[in-house]
């Protein structure tokens, strides 16, 4: 009997393969075009500064607020953690379909000698990491605001360490819990059902989000019947049964010195508890379900993608014709792609009632450089918005065409014409749901015509911009070997798109909203409206910007994809 | 119809390919021989216009293949080892796809897409997601794919794996019948069966290099191999069996 017979690979080991291509990759990466690190260095280093700067003075003023500043502190730390949480949950679920169902390793390690509870463990480990780095990273800023705020002392970076750990290994758990469940009711790669419900449940988790917050109460002291009850809701947790309360507690426990050991008990006990359910779940179901998401092809169509479309398309060449047919074929029949529009409804119906909601044309007199902030606000949301719209929905068609380049290599199809394509097929829509939320909220938020043609003109240009972004950043770090496309945009690659996208966001305000705003006070106090030189020279620095960042992006990518290798 | 000229491929310090010369002149089927990893995978993709030369020229039908890849691929049908196609594309909107690559469409094009099918065997299939087509079948899908724009030459990466006999045999006779009418095929494989039967000439590669070329009788001259089967003076080419090897790993 071979000595090894009973023994089984260590956790480590099975996961080798995984951290040695991760430090493959960075190797690669840093043996790479030093001017595409020191870009990515630079956009990394600026969109962490800006959050920390932001965090920064945010608590710094909290704080001096009399009585209730420590208070508001921890709130706001528990909403910002409770935000990060759904985040987590849909990202683990999304994560754990790959991970556990569909990655190209399972068939090795499923007929290895390796038992559930290390498979599982493994498994969990690589979903938690895929889908909380860039969470951890977010947080990095905002936690150490926090430290420096409140003084935490050289001991901070650990307590938040261990804090965030099993902050972060409960939704993984509970994501990949749900997963092997909605697998054993529906095949993995039947996710048309699936993939609703999960659409359905981030709505409802959003839902529940909005609930838990309650902001408009705590943004309104007034509403309280006096100042007590205010204090009794800041002080009552919102969320008491969510690990983001736990953590935040814990946090806020170690930076204002008081000594509760419970928050600490619940984190660690819970992550303890899950991780013993999800052990027992993947050992009762993994197998099951794992069999079953081989079995589930699509075989028959259930429409076809014609129509007035297909006739007006009748006009172009063949090759470019057939290339735009395939991408929508291919969108419309993959459901991990398809269904990330329900996501994107909840998002904007979100977005719009939250515009509608604020207070500003409700009687009271607001002043008019609020006005003009929260306009200003709005184009920055709206950019945000299509940044992240595009990233869902530009930034991986170069990734998805993976395995099948050969064939767009072997043919005489330019990439140029290909890269063409891929940019309007997804400008065109992205567009119109620019200026259909840009004017929509402006309207909403009764602007004056000047600010709306600012707005509409900054955010088509913008869109034009962020498009070319997100389909070079996609050449630039493509995830050809990716088994779920709804994993491509939380990819480095994707990450450090959303940076750079939202970095020339705030460069573009920054630059327009002085001379507006001068503009707009002027035109407030019945002066006569003169388009002073300074805002010239700001529409033109924004004009030239924003064309640069469409140009010299695509210009790299075709050059790019033409030196690419297959 | 293909010619390379001191073609040279190297990823970092390792050089896969390593000074190509060749030409397959039309009406020919040429067959790349070799052990894995040997480079016939590299060559071929090189001549695809997949892979870029880090030294050296490819010229199909006259036209290079670096500075004028349109003119090139519109003579060239390409048929990789592995078959890759759009999981959700039905098999025939994936052979209209391909054939409008090449600026083809219309109903000369449906017409031969039903050819095909008919041909592989696939037509009741023609209407079903290729993420429901199994290996063999995918495979005839792009060999399809690749004659459906009418090229000159066929370059063609292992055509048989996957293939059950019946497919095999129909496919041998299709690459015949081509060179036949003028084609040129250039084909990659490491059966040797496959190679001896097909091919009117042979080019063994090793280590990146070609170690012989020619027709079967030419080989054995140049090998000095007497009558020995394409098996024997292949391995004597490239290196043997390795007895001991297999002794080694048999008696752990």
């Amino acid at each position: 009997m071979p000595a090894g017979e009973r023994t089984q690979p260590a956790l480590w080991t099975i996961l080798t393969p995984k951290w040695r291509g991760a430090l493959a990759r960075l190797r690669q990466e840093r043996s790479g075009s030093r001017a595409r690190l020191l870009l990515v260095t630079i956009t990394g280093l600026a969109f962490w500064s800006a959050i920390f700067g932001v965090a920064y003075r945010v608590l710094s003023y909290i704080q001096r607020v009399p009585d209730i500043g420590e208070l508001l502190a921890g709130k706001v730390l528990a909403g910002v953690l409770l935000a990060f949480l759904t985040i987590l949950l849909l990202s683990n679920i999304i994560t754990a379909l790959s991970t556990f169902f569909l990655a190209r390793d399972l068939d090795l390690l499923v007929a290895a000698p390796v038992g559930g509870t290390r498979l599982y463990l493994a498994k969990l480990a690589e979903t938690a990491v895929h889908s909380s780095w860039m969470v951890a990273l977010l947080a990095l800023p905002i936690l150490t605001a926090y430290g420096m705020v409140f003084a935490g002392g050289p001991l901070f970076p650990l307590v938040a360490i261990a804090a965030l750990v099993p902050y972060l290994i409960l939704p993984a758990v509970v994501g990949t819990v749900i997963t092997v469940l909605l697998v054993n009711v529906f095949p993995a790669r039947r996710t048309r059902e699936l993939l609703t419900l999960l659409g359905l449940g981030a709505l409802a988790a959003v839902v529940l989000f909005l609930r838990f917050m309650r902001p408009e109460q705590l943004a309104r002291p007034e509403g309280f019947q006096n100042f007590v009850d205010y204090l009794v809701a800041l002080r009552t947790p919102t969320s008491p049964l969510f690990p983001s309360e736990w953590a935040a507690e814990m946090l806020m426990n170690w930076l204002l010195q008081v000594s509760d050991p419970m928050p600490v008990v619940r984190l660690w006990g819970a992550a303890a508890v899950a991780l013993a359910v999800g052990v027992l779940v993947h050992r009762r179901l993994f197998r099951l379900g794992y069999s079953k998401a081989q079995e589930g092809a699509e075989r028959k169509l259930r429409r076809r993608v014609r129509g007035p479309l297909d006739d007006l398309l009748r006009l172009l060449p063949p090759a470019k014709r057939e290339f735009l047919l395939k991408d929508m074929r291919l969108f419309f029949r993959d459901n991990s792609q398809w269904s990330q529009l329900i996501l994107l409804t909840v998002l904007l119906i979100i977005y719009i009632f939250n515009i509608r909601s604020l207070p500003i044309h409700s009687g009271e007199r607001i002043p008019f450089s609020l006005v003009t902030i929260i306009s200003f606000l709005n184009l920055g949301l709206a950019g945000f918005v299509l940044a992240a719209v595009a990233a869902r929905f530009i930034f991986p068609g170069v990734s998805l065409e993976g395995r099948q380049m050969w064939l767009l290599r072997s043919s005489p199809l330019d990439p140029r014409a290909m890269l063409w394509s891929k940019y309007w097929i997804g400008t065109i829509p992205l567009l119109v749901l620019a200026l259909a939320i840009t004017v929509l909220t402006n309207w909403l938020l009764q602007v004056s015509e000047f600010m709306m043609a600012v707005s509409v003109a900054t955010i088509l240009l913008y869109t034009l911009a962020v498009s070319a972004l997100a389909l070079t950043f996609g050449v630039f770090y493509p995830q050809f070997g990716t088994e779920n496309a709804a994993q491509i945009p939380t990819s480095f690659g994707g990450v450090v798109y959303m940076m750079a996208s939202l970095c020339l966001l705030a460069v573009v305000i920054m630059i327009e909203a002085v001379p507006v705003t001068a503009y707009l006070r002027s035109w407030q106090r019945g002066e006569p409206a003169i388009l002073t030189p300074e805002l010239f020279a700001a529409g033109a620095a924004v004009v030239i910007i924003l064309g640069a960042a469409t140009i010299v992006p695509l210009r790299l990518g075709v050059r790019r994809i033409e030196q690419m290798e297959f | 119809m293909i010619r390379l000229t001191g073609l040279v491929k190297r990823y970092g310090k390792f050089t896969a390919v390593d000074g190509v010369d060749l030409e397959v002149p039309r009406g020919e089927l040429f067959g790349l021989l070799g052990p894995n990893g040997a480079g016939k995978t590299t060559t071929i993709r090189m001549i695809a216009g997949i892979l870029r030369p880090t030294a050296g020229t490819v010229e199909v039908g006259g036209f290079n293949v670096q500075r004028q890849p349109l003119e090139a691929k519109h003579r060239m049908g390409y048929i990789p080892d592995r078959p890759f196609v759009y999981d959700k594309l039905t098999g025939g909107e994936f052979l209209r796809f391909a054939a409008a690559l090449y600026g083809q469409d219309g109903p000369v094009v449906e017409r031969r897409i039903d050819e095909l099918l008919d041909l592989f065997e696939l037509t009741q299939w023609k209407n079903e997601l290729t993420e429901s087509y199994s290996h063999g079948m995918r495979q005839k899908l792009i060999i399809s794919g690749a004659l459906v724009h009418r090229p000159d030459v066929i370059v063609v990466d292992e055509p048989m794996v996957g293939l059950d006999p019946k497919s095999a045999r129909l496919l041998k006779d299709l690459f015949r019948q081509f060179v036949d009418r003028g084609g040129t095929v250039l084909m990659s494989t490491h059966t040797l069966e496959v190679a001896e039967q097909m091919c009117d000439r042979i080019a063994i590669v090793y280590r990146g290099r070609i170690a012989a070329h020619g027709t079967m009788s030419e080989l054995r001259e140049q090998t000095a191999s007497g009558d020995l089967s394409l098996e024997a003076l292949f391995l004597k080419l490239t290196g043997g069996l390795g007895d001991h090897q297999l002794d080694a790993v048999l008696e752990a």
